[in-house]
């Protein structure tokens, strides 16, 4: 289904595309189908400057399985981080 | 079948007069043609939506498939455009009826036309092309697997998106629905619902619900795709616009 969930988050730091660094501002995340991976639904993440277009955003369309790994191994990453300092 | 087509981008007038892009494709030839309203799923103004366009008019159609999200950026890519329309809240069900209106209206004005519409929807667009059949003037709607046609979507959904039953006795034109069983959403009990109450209001409809088929079993270019669904599928809807439209 167009399932329309969608939640955001306020972001500090840049983010690379066709070669060029540029800052973000916020990254919309949605679980929907996808525009281009072959997925019936995807996670799907657009890192996006709120004041420059959308074509400029930084899109990432992960599978909901794959996307759990990489949220869990941002935790550990963090975790880790949080641990040591 | 028509071997001969013409699909191009146009512009047509839509809601507050505002002018928005529109992917047109018709057979070449004098007509008179039936025209259909397609109407694009959420991901935008995409490849898929402009294929079924294309399909239509080698059937005989004039097919018109309006860029909802063009206010979102003319010149977006589809995909940038969908997703500004999740950064932004969707649209509205005033502006799109808005634009279905005034590509109706562009239909209808073109001298190929026989002066009968037809729309159709898949998932989101489904679901619109039940409204179009409550608010517009139109002459047949089909809806594919639209859903939150009678149930409430959960309160967690950021988007707040109204049940349309309630607008069902406004229906004015004949109806065809299909469906998959396997499909969450609309699930096979909220169809059934829908079912009793086209009943109850004495609606001309027909729904047909498929064995082995979820959501979007039309998607071509997804896994969710189901090759005898869409194959009876399309049959049934060149039927239907068949005895409808022409």
């Amino acid at each position: 289904m167009c399932s329309y969930v969608v939640e955001k988050a306020v972001l500090t730091g840049c983010a690379k595309a066709a070669g060029t660094w540029r800052p973000i501002t916020d990254a919309v995340v949605a679980v929907d189908h996808p525009s281009h991976a072959t997925l019936d639904h995807a996670l799907i993440v657009d890192f996006v400057n709120a004041g420059r277009p959308m074509s400029e955003r930084v899109a990432l369309e992960l599978s909901v399985a794959s996307a759990r790994d990489l949220i869990a191994a941002m935790q550990a990453a963090l975790a880790a981080f949080d641990a040591g300092a | 079948m028509y071997q001969g087509l013409l699909a191009e981008t146009v512009t047509i007038t839509g809601d507050h007069d505002d002018e928005i892009g529109a992917y047109l494709a018709r057979p070449l030839g004098p007509g008179p043609f039936p025209g259909v309203l397609v109407i694009h799923h959420a991901p935008g103004w995409d490849g898929g939506s402009k294929e079924i366009a294309r399909r239509f008019a080698a059937e005989g159609y004039v097919a018109i498939c309006p860029n909802l999200y063009h206010r979102f950026g003319p010149d977006l890519a589809p995909d940038d455009a969908a997703a500004a329309a999740r950064a932004n809240g969707w649209i509205t069900t005033d502006q799109f009826l808005g634009d279905a209106a005034g590509a109706v209206r562009f239909l209808r004005g073109m001298p190929v036309s026989n002066g009968k519409v037809g729309t159709i929807g898949y998932c989101s667009g489904g679901r619109q092309s039940f409204l179009c059949a409550c608010e517009l003037p139109v002459d047949a709607a089909v809806d594919c697997y639209g859903a939150f046609v009678i149930n409430t979507p959960p309160p967690e959904l950021p988007y707040k998106m109204e049940p349309i039953i309630d607008r069902a006795p406004k229906i004015s034109c004949p109806i065809l629905g299909l469906f998959g069983v396997e499909d969450k959403n609309p699930a096979p009990e909220e169809v059934a619902k829908i079912d009793a109450e086209l009943t109850r209001l004495g609606k001309e409809y027909e729904f047909h619900s498929f064995e082995n088929a979820g959501h979007g079993f039309f998607a071509v270019d997804r896994p969710m795709y189901r090759v005898e669904a869409a194959v009876e599928g399309w049959k049934l809807i060149l039927g239907f616009y068949g005895r409808t439209l022409r």
